[in-house]
Formats: C-alpha cells, sequence, structure tokens
C-alpha cells in the first residue's frame, strides 16, 4: 500500500526476537500462523508456512547457533496477499550455500538430521533466498502467495 | 470478513497448536506399547527438533525390549511435523535394520505423506492405513 506522503509500505508487518532455544521453534511458527491467518489462508497453505518457519528457526538454532546462547529474528510483511518472511541469525553462518541447498546433505549427520529443511523450505514456499557467509549469520527469506486473500489488509 | 470471523481464525490457530487435552505446545506425549513382540509407538502432538530430543531415547529404550525386532510408528495423533520428524524416523530405520529387525508406518494423513515422498521415506518404508495391519505386516515377515 502507499501511505498519504507516498511511502511504499507493507500492508502490515510484525518482527519478533527471541533466544535461540528450542522451545522457541513452536513459538515462532505459530505466531507466524496467526500473523498470516487475517489472510484467511487454507489449513494447507498455513501448514505449509508453519512448517517452512520451523525448518529455518531450527536451523537457526542447531547450524547457526550450534545450541549456544543467541538471537533470531524473525519478521513477516503482507504485500497485496504475498506474505513474506525473513528469519535471521548472527551465528557461524553458511560455508557452501549451494551444497546446503542439496537434499539429504547435513553438516551434522551425529545429530540425527535428516537433511531434508532447506528442500521442504524450497517446496512449501514460493521463492526461497539464501544470504549466508562464515562468520556472518544467516539470512532466509521467503514468498508465498495465499491464493484466497483478494481484499487488502487495514481496509474498513 | 467481518472482523468477529478474523478474531476466530486467529484463535483457532492457537488451539489447533495446543492440542488435544490441553497438553500445551511443548510437551510430546509417546505412548509405546509392545503387541507380539513388536514394539508400536503412538506419536502425538507436535514433532519438531525440541519435542524429537526428549522422544528418541523413548523409543531407543522400548526397542531394547523387543531386542530390535520390529517397530511400528503410528501418526495418527501428530499434528506437525518438520525435517527433525524425519531424522528420527530415519535414525530409528538405522537402528532396527543393524539388527536386522522390521518396521513400519502406519496412520499417515496426506501432510506427512507429501513430507514422506519429498524425503524419499516412502521408498525404504512400507505405510499401512492401520496399526493392526502394520503390526500383522511385520509379524509376517
Amino acid at each position: 500500500m502507499i501511505t498519504d506522503d507516498g511511502m511504499l509500505v507493507p500492508d502490515n508487518e510484525m518482527h519478533l526476537q527471541f533466544r535461540s532455544v528450542s522451545e522457541n521453534e513452536a513459538f515462532a511458527r505459530v505466531a507466524v500462523a496467526a500473523f498470516v491467518s487475517q489472510l484467511d489462508p487454507t489449513m494447507e497453505e498455513l501448514t505449509e508456512l508453519k512448517t517452512a518457519v520451523s525448518e529455518a528457526v531450527t536451523n537457526a538454532i542447531i547450524h547457526g547457533y550450534e545450541n549456544t546462547y543467541g538471537e533470531v529474528r524473525v519478521s513477516c510483511a503482507i504485500w497485496n496477499g504475498v506474505v513474506e518472511i525473513e528469519i535471521e541469525d548472527d551465528g557461524k553462518g553458511i560455508e557452501d550455500v549451494e551444497l546446503a541447498r542439496q537434499p539429504l546433505w547435513t553438516s551434522r549427520p551425529e545429530l540425527e538430521r535428516s537433511g531434508m529443511g532447506i528442500t521442504i523450505m524450497e517446496s512449501f514456499v514460493d521463492e526461497l533466498m539464501i544470504e549466508s557467509a562464515p562468520g556472518r549469520g544467516t539470512r532466509i527469506r521467503m514468498r508465498k502467495t495465499i491464493a484466497s486473500s483478494t481484499k487488502p489488509i487495514g481496509q474498513a | 470478513m467481518t472482523g468477529i470471523t478474523k478474531v476466530r481464525s486467529l484463535s483457532t490457530v492457537a488451539f489447533e497448536t495446543l492440542g488435544s487435552g490441553g497438553k500445551g505446545v511443548f510437551t510430546m506425549p509417546v505412548e509405546t506399547t509392545v503387541v507380539d513382540g513388536i514394539l508400536l509407538v503412538r506419536l502425538a502432538g507436535e514433532l519438531d527438533h525440541h519435542a524429537v530430543e526428549s522422544i528418541r531415547q523413548d523409543i531407543e529404550t522400548g526397542l531394547e525390549s523387543v531386542r530390535h525386532r520390529g517397530l511400528v510408528l503410528s501418526f495418527r495423533g501428530i499434528d506437525f511435523m518438520d525435517s527433525s520428524g524425519l531424522g528420527l524416523i530415519l535414525g530409528r530405520y538405522r537402528s532396527v535394520k543393524e539388527h536386522k529387525g522390521r518396521m513400519a508406518l502406519c496412520e499417515v494423513n496426506t501432510t506427512l505423506s507429501k513430507l514422506f515422498e519429498l524425503s524419499g521415506i516412502l521408498k525404504i518404508l512400507p505405510v499401512f492405513e492401520s496399526e493392526q495391519a502394520a503390526i500383522l505386516a511385520l509379524k509376517e515377515a
């Protein structure tokens, strides 16, 4: 939407920041699902978004911070029926993003990881971008169009 | 859509994640029983990284009691699962196979099927409609 002074802003947005503990995996996906429900998504769309968020937050906790103390940030914006979610950490970063995107590849086989996290994110959202560098943290950005959302948010 | 309907859909999301019996988001009850020498595990609630950490050992302890002969995982009570759940299944598959035992899955909904298909689990593990059918198949093997 465009504000009175001509700024292009999302129809709605929210930001979360929380500690890198596994209890917050459920907190993050439920918070995002509750926020997105204003677009009246189908159960399937909601499950797909929750799963994608859960994968990204879990990766931040396990791989980014390797279960040490850290901050995870999630922001969520709605642009004309498109949900844009960013999940960001200041952890160790990904050495080789292309390798990490390969199905079944995991940097931590000893943890019984399936290596499917990024593959699941890719198949459950429309667009997935990964920005990361060793020692510089990771930012995952995902976009998904919610089919039923025809009416702009914030209009009476 | 009216404002009232929006409020209702918000609270529905929150309640659904709470699961049945008001057990909360952060518990992952797991019920294990032995039927004819086969370990039947009824998974329930949300199978994510947090939950998986606490139930892996429960299943392994149960497997020892049946000498890793057979394992059936039932997904009827699962409200949510991500790749951490896939890791749990693949880990138990390795463990059972190492001991030359057999394993099957049952009561899988369409959302879970999609995850299983994506990860190739359907190629290595049989899926049955009911617990009885899964147990029978392992017994006859």
